[in-house]
């Protein structure tokens, strides 16, 4: 697959615009559902998903047909969504880290069992329940957690969609994944 | 070993795939005797297992076709820069064909005026060159945008650009053909564009590959 979306991309790069279609086609539900994961919200993944893939057609140019082409998309559509997130303002508070502590936010001032999962339970699906503890990351684990575990990116290929060193995707890889066993250990 | 923090640390990197023979033999032992941990463990891995059992979500079936439509229409200018960009040879070819040919066509309008070769002892009058009786030219004999008129000598071979020669068939006094003009070599007349441009290139040829 990877031959045929690298062949479509030197057409792209020719100037034919239909052969972008394919890739879109090709991509479409992965990047949607990364947005949608990402911004919780179904209206503003679709509008966001296609903001990437116009940006990524008219950067084209700039993709280095020696990397990986998922890799260069989803760091379109991270930023993105990163930048949609960070102009809503009530995220932001929690999101904060606090003053004097290294990458600690008020998520981990939070202590887990504040919430009664067990209520929640019986309100919601399982899959709606684990969809919405995914929701209530941080982003910046969230997006880390999403990419490795859901869209399977080894930890050097997170760096390089975050563009963040390594270590700080590791750190912040043990500090998610520690927000998600608090949060799904009494399902 | 510490729970909270080595025994921790190295869970991680078990999960990252980072931990080393030495490390997970350590882990093992201590797993093999505290229970917290071997539950920490474990819950950690079933959070994944957990997130990894969502349901995908499709993309609505209309999102290719709403992209496509506002891909933005690329300018012609852009295209051509494109184009330039990944042809360079070609760029570069067409770049030097463009400069020869406004070359040869201001060499074109700068010829547009009277030119002789060598005009020691030759007449002038208007348009016309004359060669006066009893002169003889050395050398070959070159004019441009103008006709002449031979009455005396050339020693050489003579070339007409946008010009003629003109023959003086008026008769004079002495009842015979007076200008008996003589060219003691090739006379070319060269009078349209196509043929002074050959001209001019084999005139380059001949520079290029003459070795005097």
């Amino acid at each position: 697959m990877e031959l045929i979306i690298r062949d479509k991309i030197k057409q792209v790069k020719k100037g034919d615009q239909a052969a972008f279609e394919d890739i879109v086609l090709f991509y479409q539900d992965k990047i949607y559902q990364h947005c949608n994961r990402m911004l919780g919200n179904a209206h503003e993944a679709e509008e966001i998903a296609q903001e990437a893939f116009i940006r990524a057609y008219i950067n084209i140019h700039s993709y280095d047909e020696r990397r990986k082409f998922s890799t260069w998309l989803y760091r379109i559509a991270t930023n993105l969504t990163i930048d949609r997130l960070r102009k809503r303002k009530p995220d932001y508070y929690l999101d904060a880290e606090v003053k004097g502590t290294e990458g600690l936010d008020m998520y981990s001032q939070l202590a887990a069992e504040d919430k009664l999962p067990e209520d929640e339970l019986e309100e919601l699906e399982l899959q709606n329940y684990i969809q919405k503890q995914i929701a209530e990351l941080p982003p910046k684990y969230r997006s880390i957690i999403m990419l490795r575990y859901l869209e399977d990116f080894s930890l050097q290929e997170i760096s390089e969609i975050l563009d963040i060193p390594i270590g700080t995707v590791k750190t912040r890889v043990h500090r998610g994944r520690e927000a998600l066993r608090k949060k799904l250990r009494h399902v | 070993m510490d729970c909270n923090k080595e025994a921790l640390e190295l869970m991680h990197k078990h999960l990252d795939g980072d931990i080393t023979r030495d490390e997970e033999s350590r882990l093992k032992v201590h797993l093999e005797g505290c229970a917290d941990c071997q539950t920490h463990l474990h819950e950690l891995k079933r959070a994944i297992t957990l997130i990894q059992s969502t349901e995908n979500i499709k993309a609505p079936d209309d999102f290719a076709a709403k992209v496509m439509q506002q891909l933005p229409v690329e300018r012609k200018s852009v295209k051509y820069m494109r184009w330039f960009k990944m042809h360079p040879v070609l760029t570069a070819a067409a770049i030097f064909f463009l400069f020869t040919i406004t070359g040869l066509f201001s060499a074109w309008e700068h010829d547009s005026q009277l030119m002789v070769s060598n005009p020691e002892n030759l007449i002038i009058k208007g348009d016309t060159v004359i060669v006066p009786e009893g002169v003889t030219v050395e050398g070959d004999l070159v004019v441009q945008n103008g006709d002449l008129k031979i009455e005396g000598t050339v020693d050489g071979n003579v070339t007409l650009i946008n010009g003629s020669l003109v023959e003086d068939d008026s008769l004079d006094s002495n009842g015979l053909m007076a200008s008996v003009g003589e060219v003691n070599g090739e006379l070319k007349e060269v009078d349209r564009a196509f043929e002074w441009m050959w001209y001019r290139i084999q005139n380059l040829f001949k520079s290029i590959f003459s070795f005097e």
